[in-house]
């Protein structure tokens, strides 16, 4: 059997969950810095692809990396070519799993309380070792809830990645991209495999929300 | 060692407008909550920038905004005790006081420091507790802790009180003075509770809508408020419009009734207050016939509803509070109340 979607789809998932665990967590903080109106206005831009059809985010990032256009191009001339290739695989799961952790991290930011920052400041701390020895560590409950939904759905991710980097065996194949192929050639057997694969995959990953989220009650509680 | 304060700051509708020097010793600053006191503090501290102005601690410029200085809250030396204490609850007490001493790099030192006032705070044992496991006079001492290993310059208070059950604050109040005492520098307390403000504080700052109106030692602003809203903040809450009408002696309005007073009646006398405890039926000065209504008891002491004979209608009754083993027994009709001159306020209304 052949394990490549598999370890394709891992390693999509947990590249794209480290850039969006950062990206998420930097914008959650700054946006909620900004003026008010530039605030709505990227909080809108920021969520859009939690609620646009994959295709269209597809479409998008054909827009931006197709090798016919000036970034695409651009990028070619470097070496670098997201269309058609497993790497081209991050760029989707990041941009539709961003909005899922930017969310949770910005919810996580706002229960923050600030005069812990204030007081922390008073005393000479240091911005950056109270933003990771105070800020984080407070809200590290929503912020692991964040990456954790943000792995899931990079994993799941199909409609873009489909239309950026399609569906090569061995090159690009990923778990879902594999169960859509395998059902459409009648493979039943082989579509059934990956399908309970993934199955196990999601429930894990549930199962740890969950227990991610008995814990925060808990620590409430104490 | 010595703090001025010339800030303004709008926000919305409000303007904060404050300026005060504060010297070595408490000073209080008591208004109604919403007045600015918290913003003040802040902006002393360098969390909040105001519009314009000047702030100067020991005779370093913290901001100003002509020269365009505005120090960091990180190097103005000043410790701020929040009225939540904000403790960080991802560390245990010895790791929050620890976080005071983050310019000591000298282990022993810590150590040496973080042992001295474990002790002077009664914390000795409780090291290695989280905030959420401590009292709320355990975490009040904790946070004291962490700013005073610091060592700041100015230390500042927001409602440190107001946290705690009323059967824990006076208790905390004696402990809290022999702490500031101890620390010896300029400290500031923000208050709305007269009682705290009256304990604590050598001088006291009176604040209203954004600025600070009155500023007096303790003792002569209760004894002589000077304004109509700073003797209602002090207590008072007995008051009539006013005219000046001999060297000595007012004609209140409202009242229908003239009072001799101890001290020369200003010029500028717009309303007489006289405070609820300074009611007496013995006293023969300012004695005047009354009509007694209802009373409210309290656990040590009643507070009595009356109204003068010749008083205004549509005027507030009067209230006189008098211990429960004085409460006039079988009142005859001709029953009278007395203020001694010097317990007449003379006040101006500052609209």
């Amino acid at each position: 059997m052949d394990w490549y979607p598999l370890i394709n789809s891992l390693r999509i998932a947990a590249i794209s969950s480290v850039i969006v665990f950062f990206a998420g967590i930097l914008c959650a903080y700054y946006v909620a810095k900004l003026p008010r109106v530039l605030k709505g206005v990227l909080d809108v831009v920021l969520t859009l692809p939690l609620v646009l059809p994959p295709t269209v985010v597809g479409y998008f990032l054909l827009l931006v990396f197709g090798v016919q256009r000036p970034v695409g191009m651009w990028l070619d001339s470097i070496g670098i070519r997201f269309v058609m290739t497993w790497y081209g695989g991050i760029i989707t799961a990041a941009v539709v799993a961003f909005p899922l952790m930017y969310r949770t991290a910005r919810g996580a930011f706002e229960s923050f309380d600030m005069t812990l920052a204030y007081s922390a400041q008073t005393l000479g701390l240091s911005n950056s070792w109270i933003f990771w020895r105070i800020r984080m560590p407070y809200c590290r409950q929503g912020i692991l809830a964040g990456t954790v939904l943000a792995f899931a759905r990079a994993l799941g991710e199909y409609g873009a990645t489909s239309m950026l980097i399609g569906y090569t065996p061995g090159r690009t194949a990923t778990i879902s991209t594999s169960v859509y192929q395998y059902w459409r050639t009648g493979d039943d057997r082989s579509a059934m495999i990956w399908v309970l694969i993934n199955l196990g995959i999601s429930a894990v990953v549930l199962l740890a929300v969950n227990l991610l989220e008995k814990k925060q009650r808990g620590g409430a509680r104490r | 060692m010595r703090l001025v304060v010339d800030i303004k700051k709008r926000l919305g509708d409000f303007l904060l407008d404050v300026s005060f020097t504060a010297e070595d010793g408490i000073m209080g600053i008591l208004g109604p909550s919403g007045c600015g006191k918290s913003m003040t503090l802040r902006c002393i501290a360098g969390v909040e920038r105001p519009d314009s102005g000047h702030i100067e601690l020991d005779g370093v410029t913290l901001f100003d905004s002509a020269r365009r200085v505005n120090i960091k809250p990180q190097n103005r030396r000043v410790g701020y005790l929040f009225q939540n204490y904000a403790l960080f609850p991802n560390m245990s007490v010895r790791q929050n006081i620890l976080c005071g001493l983050k310019n000591e790099k000298d282990r022993a030192a810590r150590e040496r420091i973080l042992a001295e006032y474990l002790e002077l705070m009664q914390l000795t044992g409780l090291e290695d507790h989280y905030p959420s496991q401590l009292s709320g006079g355990q975490q009040q001492r904790t946070a004291l802790a962490r700013i005073l290993v610091n060592r700041p310059k100015l230390l500042m208070l927001d409602e440190p009180f107001s946290a705690l059950d009323s059967h824990l604050r006076e208790k905390l109040l004696v402990e809290m003075k022999a702490i500031l005492e101890g620390y010896g520098g300029v400290s500031l307390a923000v208050t709305h509770s007269r009682d705290e403000a009256y304990d604590l504080c050598s001088t006291i700052a009176l604040m209203q809508n954004g600025s600070i109106h009155t500023l007096k030692p303790t003792k002569q602003l209760f004894a002589d408020p000077g304004t109509v809203a700073g003797a209602s903040m002090t207590g008072c809450k007995n008051f009539s419009r006013a005219k000046k009408t001999g060297e000595y002696e007012v004609e209140a309005l409202d009242w229908g009734i003239r009072l001799t007073t101890a001290k020369p009646v200003p010029e500028d006398l717009t309303h007489v207050g006289i405070r609820a405890h300074y009611f007496s039926p013995s006293c023969k000065q300012n004695n005047y016939p009354v009509t007694l209504l209802g009373s409210i008891e309290e656990p040590f002491e009643d507070i009595i509803r009356f109204r003068w004979k010749n008083q205004l209608p549509d005027t507030p009754d009067l209230w006189w509070r008098i211990p429960k083993q004085f409460r006039p027994q079988g009142v005859s009709a001709d029953y009278a109340l007395g203020a001694a001159p010097a317990n007449v306020l003379l006040l101006r209304d500052l609209k």
